[in-house]
This record gives C-alpha cells, sequence and structure tokens, in this order.
C-alpha cells in the first residue's frame, strides 16, 4: 500500500450520456513503467487525464503517494506531463521551456541552471538551450519535452502517446531512450499507447483497455502469453482465433476438435475447467504456425496441417504468409531464412500447439 | 519560340498581372494625382493654377490649427484603440473558448453589424443619446433627471461611435490568434505549476500578442481615418483630421489644399504602420484578415 505511487480506485468517467471510463480500479508501484493500452477510444487518455488533473472523475478515488487528489488542482500535483505534439512554449527557448516549472518551484537561479543542464544532458541534448523549439527536429523537440517534465522531479510522469508523431526509425530509438531515462531516474511512469510493440517493450505492467473497461492487467509476457479474451489476443500480436470444442481429456492434454483442422492436442493447464463437449476458442499466434516444404520431414513438438499460400507479406527480416487451410484463413509469421514459398504453394503448416491459448468463455 | 525555362519565368507575371493592373489603376495612379494636386495653387477666382507651388505645404504643415487637430486625432485614435483592445480581448477570449457549437453562432454575430452601413450604424447612436433619445426617455421616466442630457456631440460620443465601428477588427484578430494556440501548452503550463491566471500571462497572452497588435494596428489606422463618426456624432470643436480634408475638398472646393492635408494624414499613418512592421511584421496581419 505505502509502496504504491498511484492508485486508482473505482473511477468511472461520463460525459453526458457516453461512459468513457468503467469502473476502473489499479495502481503504480512506485518506480513502475505501467503502460494503459487499447485502440482509440478506449479511455486510456481519459484515464491519464483524470490522474493529471484535466478532468475530473465522475465517481472514484486517486490517490498520489496515499494523498487523495480529486479536488486538488493540477498544478498542486506534481506531474510531469509529456504530449504527443510535444507542447513546447513556442516563444521560449529550450532552457526556459525546461526552467519553466522550476521558476514556480522556489529554486534559486544558480540551482534552476544546474538542474536544466544535468535535464538536458539527459536526454542528451546538451548546448542546445539558446535554440527556440521551432528550430528543433520532431525527436528533439520530444526530448525537450520529456527533458522539461522530469527536470521538477515529479512524482509521476505522465505520458500521453508520446512517440507516436515520430516517424518509424526515430520512434524505436526513442523507446529504448525513454525506457533508459526512466529506468535511471526511477521515477513512476503512466504511458498511454495504442502500439502493442511499445507496450510490449517498455512496460512492467500493461493495461489492456476497451470501452472503457479494463480487459486485462499483467506482465507484458503474461498478457502476450495468456491472454485472457479474443480482444486482448487479437490486440497484442497477430493471433488466429478459431472455434473448437473439447473432445476429450487426455492425461496432461485436452483434446480439441477444430472444425477442418482435426485434432489439436493442448496441455491442460491451458484450459483447467475444460469438460468434454464444452465450446471453446482457440488461439494460434502467427509465429507459432511455422510454414514448411510439403516433403519436409516432421518433428515431434508440432502438428501438422496441409495448406495453401493465399497471400505474400514480405517483411524484410520477417515474411508473413496468409495461408488456406481447409475453410480458415490462417496467418504465419515466419523469419526468413532461405527461400521464400509464394503465392499459390502448397505447403506443410506446422502448429506448436503448445504454445495454443484456449479462450474457455468465448465471446 | 521560348523555351520552356523563358516561358516558366513570365508565367508568375501573367498571372499576376490582373492584381497589378488593379493596385496601380485604382491606388497609385490616384495617389499620384493627389501627389500632383498638392502642388498646384487654387486662386482667389476659383480656378486651379497648374505648376510647382508650395504654398499648400507650407500652410498645412506651419498653421497650429493644423497640426492642434492632427494630434488630437491620434489621442482620440489612441484612445479608440485602447478600449478596443481591452474590450475586444476578453469577447474574443471567450468566444475562442466557447463550444464549437455556440462558436458559429457568436461570431455571426461578430460580423452581423458589418452587414448594416456604417453610416446607419453610427446614425443609430443618436435615437439612443439623443436628447429625445431611449436613453434619456428611460432617466426621464424614472425621475433620475429633470431635464434631458446632453450626451451627444462631443469627443466621447466620437470616441463611444468609433469603438462600435472598430470592435469587432480587434475580436476577429484576437479570435484567430487564440484558436491558433495550441491548447495543450496550457496545461503543460499548469502541470509544471501554474495556477490558471499564471499560465494565462505565460502563454496565452504573450502568444495572442501578435493578433491583438494586428487588430489594433487596423483599428487605429481607421480611427485615424475617419470623418463621418466625428461629423454625425461629434459637435463643432470634435473635427478629426479627416474632416478637415472633406472640407477642404468638399465644401471650399479647394482640392491643392484637400490633397497637402491628406498626404500628411497619410504620411503620419505610414510611419505608425512602419513602426508596426519593424516590431510585428505584416506577415501578422494578412493572417488575422484571412
Amino acid at each position: 500500500m505505502t509502496d504504491s505511487a498511484v492508485e486508482l480506485s473505482n473511477i468511472v468517467k461520463r460525459f453526458d450520456s457516453f461512459t468513457a471510463v468503467q469502473r476502473f480500479s489499479m495502481s503504480l508501484e512506485s518506480g513502475s513503467f505501467v503502460t494503459l493500452l487499447g485502440p482509440s477510444g478506449c479511455g486510456k487518455t481519459t484515464t491519464l487525464r483524470m490522474v493529471a488533473g484535466l478532468l475530473d472523475p465522475s465517481e472514484g478515488d486517486i490517490r498520489i503517494r496515499g494523498r487523495r487528489v480529486n479536488e486538488v488542482p493540477i498544478h498542486q500535483r506534481n506531474l510531469g506531463l509529456v504530449f504527443q505534439n510535444y507542447a513546447l512554449f513556442p516563444h521560449r527557448n529550450v532552457f526556459d521551456n525546461v526552467a519553466f516549472g522550476l521558476k514556480y518551484r522556489k529554486v534559486s537561479k544558480a540551482d534552476i541552471r544546474q538542474r536544466v543542464n544535468n535535464a538536458l544532458e539527459l536526454v542528451q541534448l546538451p548546448d542546445l538551450g539558446r535554440r527556440m523549439p521551432s528550430e528543433l527536429s520532431g525527436g528533439q523537440q520530444q526530448r525537450v519535452a520529456l527533458a522539461r517534465a522530469i527536470v521538477i522531479e515529479p512524482d509521476v510522469l505522465l505520458l500521453d502517446e508520446p512517440l507516436s508523431a515520430l516517424d518509424a526509425n526515430l520512434r524505436e530509438d526513442m523507446r529504448i531512450e525513454l525506457k533508459r531515462i526512466q529506468t535511471q531516474l526511477g521515477i513512476t511512469t503512466l504511458f498511454v499507447t495504442h502500439d502493442q510493440s511499445e507496450a510490449l517493450a517498455m512496460s512492467d505492467k500493461i493495461v489492456v483497455m476497451r470501452d472503457g473497461v479494463v480487459e486485462q492487467i499483467g506482465a507484458p509476457r503474461e498478457v502476450y502469453d495468456k491472454p485472457v479474451s479474443e480482444f486482448v489476443a487479437g490486440f497484442l500480436g497477430a493471433a488466429n482465433i478459431v472455434d473448437a470444442r473439447v473432445h476429450e481429456l487426455d492425461g496432461d492434454n485436452v483434446l480439441l476438435q477444430v472444425d477442418d483442422l482435426g485434432m489439436i492436442p493442448v496441455p491442460r493447464a491451458r484450459c483447467p475447467a475444460c469438460a468434454p463437449g464444452t465450446a471453446v476458442r482457440l488461439v494460434l499466434r502467427s509465429e507459432h504456425l511455422i510454414v514448411q516444404r510439403a516433403d519436409e520431414e516432421h518433428s515431434h513438438d508440432g502438428l501438422y496441417l496441409s495448406a495453401r499460400i493465399a497471400t505474400v507479406d514480405y517483411q524484410g527480416q520477417a515474411i508473413r504468409y496468409f495461408l488456406h487451410c481447409g475453410k480458415h484463413t490462417l496467418q504465419a509469421l515466419n523469419m526468413l531464412d532461405g527461400p521464400a514459398f509464394n503465392e499459390g504453394d502448397s505447403v506443410s503448416l506446422k502448429v506448436r500447439h503448445r504454445d495454443a491459448v484456449v479462450l474457455e468463455t468465448p465471446r | 519560340m521560348a523555351s520552356i525555362e523563358a516561358r516558366e519565368k513570365r508565367q508568375p507575371w501573367i498571372l499576376l498581372s490582373p492584381a497589378l493592373l488593379t493596385i496601380v489603376t485604382l491606388l497609385l495612379v490616384p495617389l499620384l494625382f493627389i501627389v500632383v494636386y498638392s502642388f498646384w495653387l487654387r486662386t482667389a477666382s476659383g480656378a486651379d493654377q497648374i505648376g510647382f507651388h508650395l504654398d499648400n505645404w507650407q500652410e498645412a504643415l506651419s498653421d497650429p490649427f493644423y497640426r492642434d487637430i492632427l494630434l488630437s486625432t491620434l489621442r482620440i485614435a489612441g484612445i479608440t484603440t485602447l478600449l478596443c483592445a481591452v474590450l475586444g480581448y476578453p469577447t474574443a477570449y471567450f468566444v475562442a473558448r466557447s463550444r464549437t457549437r455556440h462558436k458559429t453562432l457568436l461570431l455571426l454575430l461578430l460580423v452581423l453589424p458589418f452587414w448594416v452601413s456604417y453610416i446607419i450604424r453610427t446614425l443609430s447612436w443618436i435615437n439612443i443619446l439623443g436628447v429625445s433619445g431611449a436613453l434619456n426617455a428611460v432617466l426621464l421616466g424614472l425621475g433620475i433627471v429633470q431635464e434631458p442630457l446632453q450626451m451627444l456631440y462631443n469627443e466621447a460620443s466620437v470616441i463611444l461611435g468609433l469603438v462600435h465601428f472598430l470592435l469587432p477588427f480587434i475580436v476577429l484578430n484576437v479570435y484567430v490568434s487564440l484558436i491558433g494556440i495550441d491548447r495543450h501548452l496550457e496545461s503543460a503550463a499548469r502541470s509544471l505549476g501554474c495556477n490558471q491566471r499564471q499560465a494565462f500571462l505565460e502563454i496565452t497572452l504573450p502568444l495572442s500578442m501578435p493578433g491583438l497588435a494586428a487588430g489594433s494596428l487596423l483599428c487605429f489606422v481607421l480611427a485615424a481615418g475617419t470623418y463621418i463618426t466625428p461629423l454625425v456624432l461629434g459637435g463643432p470643436r470634435d473635427a478629426m483630421f479627416a474632416n478637415l480634408v472633406f472640407d477642404a475638398i468638399i465644401t471650399q472646393l479647394d482640392w491643392p489644399l484637400g490633397s497637402a492635408l491628406s498626404l500628411m494624414l497619410l504620411a503620419v499613418l505610414a510611419v505608425v504602420v512602419a513602426v508596426y512592421n519593424r516590431f510585428i511584421g505584416m506577415g501578422q496581419l494578412a493572417r488575422g484578415l484571412s
């Protein structure tokens, strides 16, 4: 309890008749990096804005370091806020932008200089203090925005899709940079994104949201490997989801009957409540399906299906195939070594069924 | 046959020609006429003596009468601009921060006065402030005054009329600069420790200054050049500089003197615009008008 930097309990946010956030509860441990992940309109930004104090929750409590802050105005919450569009003050130079928060914290002139320079060094932009924001590249502006937010030593760092406006390569660099700074400072961070790879790479904990409701909270691996719903399975990574029925329990395995794909055994632990006859949904991650030549030798750790390549999506280091397999269209994401298959090729599809996820309450 | 390059070099001039033609024939040539006129001389017979005489300029520049009226014109324009800025900024702020749904209606209300002639709008004050106007009727009816108040035909009523006329120019200019400011900037400032008032003073006000300056410039130039408002709402001692030009040209048919006087006003306002341009830049004016 004392270790939680931010605690949200039963937060509800209504706009007129529309409910944006529905009974949302979670806690951010001190120093942790927590991501709110979901498609646009899922309530993640609304939640962040409530923590920031830019919106009032309709119900529920927000605590920062144990203090209830519902009625505390934003400027007394001691937060660092970084926006997607950086929101640097265009009429102030970089130094004054970063120094802005310190001016309101009764820090001496000499200390301000020291701390601003330290912050600019931390984001690897020393010597740029005299520049105006308009003279900086997007990535540099993002770093200045980050420096401005962390220089005040906030209790929580709130990041609202901070990487979305950057182009792809820079985005991946900034992601590593941001994580490095966060770890170095040990600053509690709430990060909002719709990008699953950002969430998986950076977070200690991911909160997957949908339509204002929390779908799943867990560590990245947990959320990825053990999605609790079809939505989570589909949102994180590319997944094939097919209808199945429990055929029989066979020792440590459960045999699932899937239309047109045949019998697929999955470990019993993946489906503890399965009983023969239960309808379930089976999640097969695209990287767990491996495309092989039809005449290639079969190994014992997979199940083999015959399939035909429908579409090839070449991605450089990897390749994604869409395959017709019975009445299903499955996708397989394979690392590329050796020749790729072409559209229309008949292949053998190896299913790593031990990694399959069973959703017992299909939605 | 002209090369492609030569054609491309000519093309901008061809496209610009209608605009250039308009500016030259409707602005520069008439202005040149005025300059030429100002050196002619009006004789006792009423005919203009063509030539290069400096008499009009001598009179316009040396007579303290003209100087005093020029100064009071600038003062009235200054007070009007200040009042418009003080009244217009909060109005623009309110419109800019209102919901989108209401914004259209509020903007329409701002533009609405332009649909009625400026002269009619000015005359309307006679029905409000006149001896038998609405305000006096109310005051008499309530027994607050026994005799109708004389509220018209003084400097205050001239300034009132000018503010009424010029307020929308400032409001629209400030509005445009306000809606151009990213709302996240204020949130960012608030998160860094500013209360609402400080965030306004640190962020919104300085960023909207160019709009306020552009509106003020328009307001000042239009106020300094007006003759209708002092004619309708001013007394005999409230003439502004443009009234002198009007009198010289329309009443006395003294085109040479009128030309010299109008060029004098033009020069003074050009200095104001030049100062503005030096510190703020004309680009902002174009933005505010678009």
